[in-house]
């Protein structure tokens, strides 16, 4: 168990693409830090990095107290689990979790014990003596969980290991992840592209887009109040609306050209608006009243019940924007038909519409 | 439908007719004597003479020297067969190793240079190669039949092929393990070839076995003739005043045949397998 330090660092791959670009995060004893962005953001570089399995090309990155910008990955006192799992076909179970420990020569005795007790943790211990072909994908995913448990690392790194499950099982897992972590208290870094994921699992998050980070925070402070109109669009699902809004001496307005209440207060001219679909109410007519709320006059589209609740997906009738409304389950509207939306001040973000940059209120 | 079946039957059927036909004629043959052979070729059905010739060849002993029986021909022609198969895997995996997974300059093109070689089969370089073996004193010894052969580019292709469908997370998997190079290419990537390896001995095994000029060439000594060459000598030894044992030809061709038979039949699942599916 122990921290991890990244300082400024860099992954230039050749012919100039720059993966990561100058990332520093201090990662403490014990924490769950989950790199979420797109594919192609540089988090699985930077797990790799950590790992020892890409070269670093600028920077550092300690484990604990120790640069180990040179060590060796099988020194670095860390286990993997990888998207695949990359169990060897070839090792019945028992032997894939205990391969890493002989190959450290470990007494027997003690490569039996931990294997067992892992075994016991991840109720795995019926499979010891089979092929990793004759187990399904969670079963195989808990062997792979078990190889890196067995070695008690200072850190756990996982590349995307749900992925590969289906949606039952991923959720199942995800918890078993979360729970098996936080029994055994072990740093661990965790990559995503899934936002259910990063949000549900993650101590920090980080947020990655194009090899730099956007946020780092707790889940629920990166929901509450996105960084940028990135992570705003990334984290939660359906994504934040984000409107275009014009401001000038007179206040702002929606460029489909409905006024806004409330105040230039930030004297730019133009805007992103943000309002989360679950942050909106729908009122039988537009408030109108000053406050510094926001009206909006949608046209529904399309009405998508999913169970618990529902969707609208409309857009302004002026402008063609798109917007997506949670509404409650059993909602009844007919496509074409004209809606009054409400949102409350607390859940309107300003977003700077150059940069996307958050502003704060 | 039906009708489609019949006709796929009769095809392989005069398939397995034409390949099996000269292999039972030869056995029907050799159960005949020498004179009878002579005098009305091929037979059809068997003669008086039993297993006799079967003896005859495997224990009395032939050629100028009197030495050499067939036993002796049958342990040659095995370890020129062994030999040269099992270098050639060990050999082309080694090199397959190296090509994959090793970063060393000009990879791909010593890659090609080794593919290039299947263009050099050994009858174009038979000279310097036995120039070579000649001048490191291995003519008559058994490194000198097999050394020259085992480098084998049709190998190191297959392994280097089969290498690179490992996937990388396997590779870095065993480095996080602490698995340094050797370790895992024995713990790894040998198990993982296993039936890859039995496809290419077949192969290898039976080339190996039927080789025949390389050994004329490097051999003179007859007690490392091998089984085929011993077919040519009982005929030539007996020409002149007697009629050649065309029985023993026949018994000592089916005796040749046995061992490669032997082996296609106990690894032809491998072979198989190994050629199509893989065990990752």
């Amino acid at each position: 168990m122990s921290t991890i330090t990244l300082d400024t660092v860099r992954k230039v791959y050749a012919g100039d693409v720059e993966a990561v670009k100058g990332v520093s995060i201090d990662i403490a004893d014990g924490e769950f830090i989950v790199l979420v962005g797109p594919s192609g953001c540089g988090k699985s570089t930077l797990l790799r990095m950590i790992a020892g399995l890409e070269d670093i090309t600028t920077g550092e990155i300690s484990i604990g107290d120790r640069v180990v910008n040179k060590v060796d990955p099988a020194d670095r006192d860390i286990a993997m689990v990888f998207q695949n799992y990359a169990l060897y076909p070839h090792m019945s179970v028992y032997n894939n979790l205990a391969y890493g420990l002989k190959n450290r020569n470990m007494d027997k005795a003690e490569i039996d014990r931990r294997v067992k007790e892992a075994a016991r943790i991840l109720e795995i211990g019926d499979y010891l003596d089979r092929k990793p072909r004759a187990l399904s994908g969670g079963q195989r995913q808990r062997v792979a969980m078990g190889r890196a448990i067995v070695r008690e690392p200072a850190a756990f790194l996982f590349d995307e290991p749900l992925s590969n499950l289906d949606a039952k099982l991923r959720v199942q897992m995800r918890v078993e992840i979360k729970r098996l972590q936080k029994g055994l208290g072990t740093t661990s870094v965790y990559v995503t592209h899934d936002q259910l994921e990063a949000m549900t699992l993650a101590d920090r998050l980080v947020v990655l887009n194009g090899g730099n980070i956007e946020q780092i925070g707790a889940p629920i402070d990166v929901y509450d109040k996105p960084a940028s109109t990135f992570v705003a669009s990334f984290i939660g699902s359906p994504a934040m609306n984000l409107l275009k809004v014009k401001g000038d001496e007179n206040g702002l307005s929606l460029v489909s050209g409905k006024g806004l209440s409330g105040a230039n207060a930030f004297g730019k001219s133009a805007y992103t608006l943000g309002i989360r679909p679950e942050h909106m109410s729908v009122v039988e007519a537009p408030k109108g009243d000053g406050n510094s709320g926001v009206d909006l006059e949608i046209k529904v589209n399309v009405l998508e019940p999913v169970g618990a609740e529902s969707y609208i997906y409309g857009e302004f009738a002026e402008s063609g924007e798109e917007i997506v409304v949670r509404v409650e389950s059993h909602s009844t509207y007919e496509p074409g038909q004209t809606l009054f939306l409400r949102a409350e001040p607390k859940d309107v973000h300003f977003f700077d519409a150059e940069t996307g940059a958050r502003i704060e209120s | 439908m039906k009708r489609l079946q019949i006709w796929d039957h009769v095809i392989l059927l005069s398939g397995v007719f034409f390949m099996v036909a000269p292999v039972v004629l030869a056995f029907i043959t050799s159960t005949h004597d020498a004179v009878t052979i002579y005098r009305s070729g091929l037979q059809f059905g068997f003669g008086d003479q039993g297993l006799q010739a079967y003896e005859d060849v495997l224990f009395r002993a032939g050629g100028f020297t009197k030495e050499v029986n067939g036993l002796v021909m049958l342990k040659n022609s095995l370890i020129l067969g062994l030999g040269f198969a099992i270098g050639k895997i060990v050999i082309s995996m080694l090199a397959a190793y190296a090509i994959v997974y090793f970063r060393f300059p000009m990879a791909t093109f010593c890659f090609w240079i080794i593919f290039s070689t299947l263009l050099l089969p050994l009858e174009v370089r038979i000279l310097p190669s036995y120039e070579i073996v000649q001048q490191l004193g291995m003519v008559n010894t058994y490194q000198g039949l097999i050394v020259p052969l085992i480098a084998s580019a049709t190998g190191t292709f297959f392994f280097r092929q089969f290498f690179m469908s490992v996937p990388d997370e396997l590779t870095e998997a065993a480095r996080i393990d602490g698995a340094g190079p050797w370790k895992f290419f024995i713990d790894i990537l040998v198990p993982l070839s296993k039936t890859m390896m039995a496809a290419i001995f077949i192969i290898m095994f039976v080339y190996g076995w039927n080789q025949y000029l390389w050994p004329t060439l490097i051999t003179t000594d007859e007690s490392f003739f091998t089984l085929v060459r011993g077919i040519k000598q009982i005929l030539q030894v007996w020409v002149g005043a007697q009629i050649p044992d065309y029985d023993q030809i026949m018994a000592m061709a089916i005796l040749a045949m046995l061992p490669p038979v032997i082996v296609v039949v106990i690894f032809q699942s491998w072979f198989v397998k190994g050629l199509v599916e893989s065990d990752k």
